[in-house]
């Protein structure tokens, strides 16, 4: 080994932004949490009120739909992302002609930049302009009004969200597939066990480890999801699809509520953090002691 | 598996393909229609193309400023996290520095965390603590360039460190032997082996911070707006220039797609930290 010197100088610049820029913002938000500050309010000064934005939040009924509604279009993307994913993952699986196009074609959702995701699915559901609201009026006479009735506007955020991510899904999956063993099937088919037992008994515990790593992964980008949901819907109608980082940048930010506004940020933090930490523990990291 | 039809597979993904690629395509036919006709019956087949929401996207002195903006951006993100992260790597890699497992994990913390929670402390911090003189860093290039440093720094230096751990240390020892000092043992040797992964790791950030909205939206008011935060502004207009809106969206769209067709078979990897590979 060289000097240790010269490893902490390279390491130096690193650590300086993150420190600034990730921990330093990090503090602040969370010292400015226990103080009122309002800078156009009533107060304009900087008081310190102990923990009583927090006893706040807890009562704060727009805040508490607007976590409600963020694991709900969690649960229901996600879910869905991992079954359609991989049933798409085991088409891939067989050979066919053009099998590396139409993989290209599947992939390309993935670096669409949200807002542009967004704005393309608001193109198509609009009434009036949309292909879909035209078409389902003609062919089966129901009305879609994205603006106006909340349950259509949530399920077109998690079928937009399907569109973009589900890709992610099946070509992890894939990986996974492709990375077993084929002595377990070959075997399994010979002693005529049916597709459902192969999938139950064979393929589902062999590829759990990629599965849970998927949902992981997807749970933490859904729960963030905001510029995506703000471009189609903008939150609304209401607060029907008011998603939590939503609510913090257009219902939380622009009352310049400060410190209360810093309370929700490091709650919201908190709830990521240590759901990051559960599901990390609970579901990831123990296959990594198995092999 | 039980032999199928490899015809019917075809089929099934020509219907898929239809799905994904579909809404892009009315994206470019909107772009393409005069505003009267976008209220008549929606056509699916376009006969006639109209260029004149691009042509005026494109002459927008705005427009063009955000995009100017969003590629120095993007450029400079993306050349700040892939210097750092190699500086770094080479770093925990080579070198015994004391609770490098630690450091190394903690900055992968610093990406968990959702962006929207970080926009009240930067946007203060930006207004009014990290001011020199008459210079703050709200609005400014260099600000948003810092500050996607934060999610994108982490990533590169997750997604570089099987790269650099990847090069033999005898290489690093053999040019030491030979008399090379520590900087041209990174230059001559390392630099050169690890540039297939350091075009990876710097395509991905760019086009992350390409598409970053968010941050954008709350931390810039006038100069150092980018596409995204243009494209949003359409919106809240309430839509009176739809083709004009998905002119802006292909736009944003471009640099992506040429990026994809590039890195096409990296994305995966990227997108989850390395714990897939293909």
């Amino acid at each position: 080994m060289r000097s240790n010197k010269v490893g902490w100088l390279l390491l130096t610049p690193t650590l300086l932004l993150l420190g600034v820029f990730g921990i330093l913002p990090f503090i602040y938000v969370l010292f400015l949490s226990f103080h009122q500050w309002n800078p156009f309010g009533a107060s304009p000064d900087r008081i310190f009120i102990w923990g009583n934005n927090f006893r706040r939040l807890v009562f704060d009924g727009e805040f508490l739909l607007s976590i409600w509604v963020t694991l709900k279009f969690a649960f229901f993307a996600v879910f869905s992302e991992i079954v359609i994913g991989y049933l798409l993952a085991q088409l891939f699986m067989r050979e066919f002609p053009g099998r590396a196009v139409f993989r290209t074609i599947h992939t390309l959702p993935l670096i669409v930049a949200p807002i542009v995701v967004g704005s393309v699915w608001r193109l198509m559901t609009t009434p009036s302009i949309g292909i879909i609201p035209y078409y389902a009026n003609q062919l089966f006479g129901i009305d879609i009004n994205i603006g106006r009735d909340a349950g259509t506007a949530f399920m077109f955020t998690v079928i937009m969200d399907i569109w973009h991510w589900t890709p992610l899904v099946t070509l992890t999956l894939l990986a996974a597939l492709l990375s077993l063993p084929k002595e377990p099937f070959e075997q399994a088919q010979i002693d005529g066990a049916s597709r459902a037992q192969i999938f139950w008994h064979i393929t589902l515990p062999m590829i759990r480890p990629a599965i849970l790593a998927t949902v992981f992964i997807r749970l933490m980008d859904a729960l963030r999801t905001v510029d995506e949901v703000w471009m189609l819907t903008g939150g609304g109608p209401g607060a029907a699809t008011r998603y939590i980082g939503l609510h913090i940048w257009k219902v939380v930010f622009p009352k310049t509520d400060y410190g209360y506004g810093s309370a929700i940020s490091v709650i919201v933090l908190y709830l990521t953090l240590v759901m990051c930490w559960m599901l990390y523990v609970g579901l990831v990291a123990p296959r990594n002691k198995g092999n | 598996m039980r032999p199928s039809n490899p015809w019917l597979n075809v089929a099934l993904w020509v219907i898929l393909s239809f799905t994904t690629l579909f809404p892009i395509y009315w994206l470019f036919v909107i772009s393409v229609k005069p505003a009267v006709d976008l209220f008549t019956t929606p056509s699916v087949i376009l006969d006639t193309v109209y260029w004149r929401n691009y042509v005026e996207v494109f002459h927008d002195p705005t427009l063009r400023r955000y995009m100017t903006n969003s590629l120095i951006v993007s450029t400079g993100n993306a050349v700040l996290c892939s210097v750092l992260a190699f500086m770094a790597c080479y770093a925990l890699s080579r070198y015994d520095i004391g609770g490098k497992e630690n450091i190394f994990f903690w900055t992968i913390t610093n990406r968990m965390a959702p962006a929207a929670v970080f926009l009240l402390p930067f946007f203060l911090l930006f207004t009014k603590v990290f001011v020199i003189g008459d210079f703050k860093l709200y609005d400014t290039r260099i600000g948003l360039i810092l500050l996607y440093s934060t999610f994108n720094l982490p990533f590169a230096i997750w997604t570089l460190r099987p790269t650099i751990d990847g090069i033999p240390r005898e290489l690093d020892e053999a040019a030491t032997v030979d008399g090379a000092s520590t900087w041209q043992t990174i230059r001559e040797v390392i630099w050169p082996l690890a540039k297939p992964g350091l075009a990876v790791t710097f395509i991905l950030i760019w086009v992350f911070a390409w598409n970053e909205f968010l941050l954008a939206a709350t931390l810039t008011s006038f100069n150092a707006r980018t596409i995204t935060t243009g494209l949003s502004e359409y919106v809240t207009t309430t839509g009176t220039e739809w083709g004009k809106m998905a002119a802006i969206s292909i736009f944003t769209l471009i640099p992506a797609l040429i990026i994809f067709s590039m890195v096409q078979r990296h994305i995966v990897a990227g997108l989850t930290f390395g714990a897939v590979k293909e």
